[in-house]
């Protein structure tokens, strides 16, 4: 795998003045969604039609930015048809690529749409090179989301054995679990990434006051109480606060934020090629806080230079940050 | 009562840490006792743990062989280096058994000869399991998450065999993090093995008191046992005829005597419930996947009276 010598940054893009908001901000790419079950950040009022993704493709090409379009949900069995006709329109529309989880359905693209470019969602759960490599083999997929699990010396290891290009998340909304293997959303609620493209929706939510403060339950069960002085949060599942022993304690993970923005270079070194900003349920200020530092960070690491400071402390999500996974010390 | 192809039993592996004796007297006791088919062994969890039961491995794949069982080698959900996957590369070299993959990975190694497909490779639809078919698989055991009307169109498709996990904490969700170690201030690289303590999983309230999860190292599971036992029928009727027990801390010869009967029409699955209830020591029970809604929910069964 050879090094690249700029990494690409690739930003969500949830609805149409977000992906303007990415564009104008220097993004190398968006990705982004239809209005449907077919992708997994399937939120009221987010997405695309497909006219909304014509015009945005015409606006990212116009500018040199390119079009990912997201359907990386499990097609529901008996009912393929929505699935299908996103990966048909992807073809039409002119995405630059089509970001897939299903084997059958990478299957489908490969065989209906040959030229239509593959990547492989981090749905996918493809940890290893054996997995990406028959991704590859299979399906042509010439790129690969890699799942939140790994650090950055397994990342660079990985690139070595591996004859795709790979995308690592480096700003964001953290998943704990990996992804695409994870059925704590709907143990809850009825509704999964995989099965509905949602992770504790919004529809499942319930704000109490009692005497002890504010009630966050997600549907038969609280996931936090916050007392004075603790700003509530959103209940997601992996982020609630339990009883582990008899003290209240954030078990699977805090409620932090992905920040990546200091290891550019080492992810640089590590052979990845696409950085991924997670966040297309967030709004246009955020796209644009987000990006605007990133592109800074970018550039400055294809020069050989340190980050410059940002301070992206005010849109990460509960107001703390985090490497994650990229550094063992948090497994 | 129509009449239904013979139904089989699987012995899902041992998901927890349990002390080697432990685990080799579990399934010594299941090879002499339990009316199962088949019998999973392997690490599913942790790569961590595979050496703990290594020495005892061979005594227990013999003693259930020598007693008629069928025994399949499952491999590890989640391969993060390439210590993990050559583990999972020496037991797809294992040419005298079934091995499962629980990771697309193990499947790509046994491509081109009969092999099976565990619980954590993410089949949702005919699309991927015909591909799988075409690739060697020949059982496959579907995701928890699958609802009924998912399984029916599966089942209407399949040339492998399907198979449903019908008892046992419901996995779901596996995380590079090891939360038994993290509840007890460690790191996992030095983790102490204190997932050992909880057999059945640690049980994780929420701050309200209620009973929700149960942690088992880097692997979530439900609290609650899965039980499907009162739609063994149904199941059956769509051409599902396999089912996983999947090994509690609990008495599982009886467990499976308990599904054997019920399978072969000695037992009503309300009579079953309520003698599960009892083997479960009170645990309550979910089969909300199965009916389309939330996992964690029991929905009385309907017209699945034999």
């Amino acid at each position: 795998m050879t090094r690249t010598r700029t990494l690409e940054l690739v930003c969500p893009a949830g609805t149409p003045p977000a992906l303007r908001a990415a564009v104008d901000a220097g993004a190398d790419a968006v990705y982004l969604g239809f209005r449907d079950e077919t992708n997994a950040r399937n939120f009221p009022g987010l997405n695309f039609s497909r006219d909304e993704l014509g015009d945005g493709v015409a606006y990212a090409h116009e500018y040199g930015a390119r079009v990912f379009l997201a359907i990386n949900t499990f097609p529901r069995a008996g009912h393929p048809e929505p699935w299908r006709r996103a990966i048909d329109d992807a073809a039409a529309l002119g995405a630059d690529a089509v970001i897939l989880a299903d084997i059958g359905m990478a299957e489908y693209a490969r065989d209906t749409h040959p030229r239509l470019r593959r990547h492989l969602s981090v749905q996918a759960s493809a940890s290893n090179a054996e997995a990406i490599r028959f991704y590859h083999r299979e399906f042509g997929v010439k790129r690969v989301v890699l799942p939140r699990v790994l650090t950055v010396g397994e990342i660079a290891a990985l690139n070595e054995s591996i004859p795709v290009e790979t995308e690592v998340f480096v700003f964001g909304g953290l998943c704990v679990m990996a992804e695409g293997r994870c059925a704590l959303s709907s143990y809850v609620t009825g509704q999964s990434p995989n099965t509905h493209g949602v992770c504790s929706p919004a529809s499942h939510v319930r704000y109490e006051e009692r005497d002890d403060g504010t009630v966050c339950r997600l549907g038969d069960y609280t996931l936090n109480v916050f007392g004075e002085g603790e700003a509530p949060g959103y209940p997601t599942l992996c982020k609630g606060r339990f009883d582990v022993g008899g003290h209240a304690a954030y078990l699977f993970e805090d409620p932090v934020s992905l920040n990546a923005i200091d290891m550019l270079a080492e992810l640089m070194d590590a052979g990845v090629t696409g950085l991924k900003i997670e966040g297309r349920q967030r709004g246009r200020a955020y796209v644009s806080q987000v990006v605007t530092a990133f592109r800074r960070a970018v550039d400055a690491a294809a020069r050989g230079e340190a980050a410059p400071a940002e301070d992206l402390l005010a849109v990460a999500e509960g107001g703390r940050q985090t490497a994650g996974a990229y550094r063992s010390r948090w497994k | 009562m129509t009449k239904t192809p013979a139904a089989k039993l699987t012995l899902g592996p041992v998901l927890f840490n349990w002390a080697p004796d432990k685990w080799r007297d579990f399934y010594l006791r299941i090879a002499d006792e339990a009316p199962v088919d088949t019998v999973c062994v392997g690490e599913v969890v942790c790569s961590k743990r595979m050496s703990l039961f290594e020495p005892v491995l061979a005594g227990v794949i013999e003693r259930l062989q020598a007693a008629g069982k069928e025994v399949v080698l499952s491999t590890l959900a989640l391969i993060m280096d390439e210590k993990e996957m050559n583990a999972v590369r020496a037991l797809a070299a294992a040419a005298d058994f079934l091995v499962e993959a629980n990771d697309i990975a193990a499947a790509a190694l046994l491509d081109g000869r009969p092999h099976a497909i565990g619980p954590f490779v993410n089949v949702y639809n005919e699309g991927t399991l015909g591909y799988l078919e075409r690739r060697g698989a020949v059982r496959v055991a579907l995701p928890v998450e699958l609802d009924a009307a998912s399984i029916a169109a599966l089942a209407g498709s399949a040339d492998a065999e399907l198979e449903v996990q019908a008892f046992g904490r419901l996995p779901l969700a596996l995380s590079a993090r090891c939360y038994h170690a993290r509840a007890h201030g460690l790191h996992k690289d030095a983790c102490q093995y204190v997932c050992g303590d909880d057999a059945d999983g640690m049980e994780l309230r929420t701050l309200d008191g209620d009973a929700f999860l149960a942690v088992n190292g880097t692997q979530t599971l439900s609290y609650t046992y899965g039980n499907l036992v009162g739609e063994l029928a149904a199941l059956r009727t769509m051409g599902v005829r396999r089912f996983r027990l999947s090994p509690q801390d609990i008495d599982m010869v009886a467990v499976a005597r308990v599904f054997g009967d019920v399978l072969e029409g000695r037992q009503t699955p309300p009579a079953a419930l309520e003698a599960l209830g009892v083997l479960a020591g009170g645990k309550p029970f979910a089969n909300g996947f199965h009916h389309g809604t939330v996992g964690a929910q029991l929905v009385a069964a309907s017209g699945s009276a034999e």
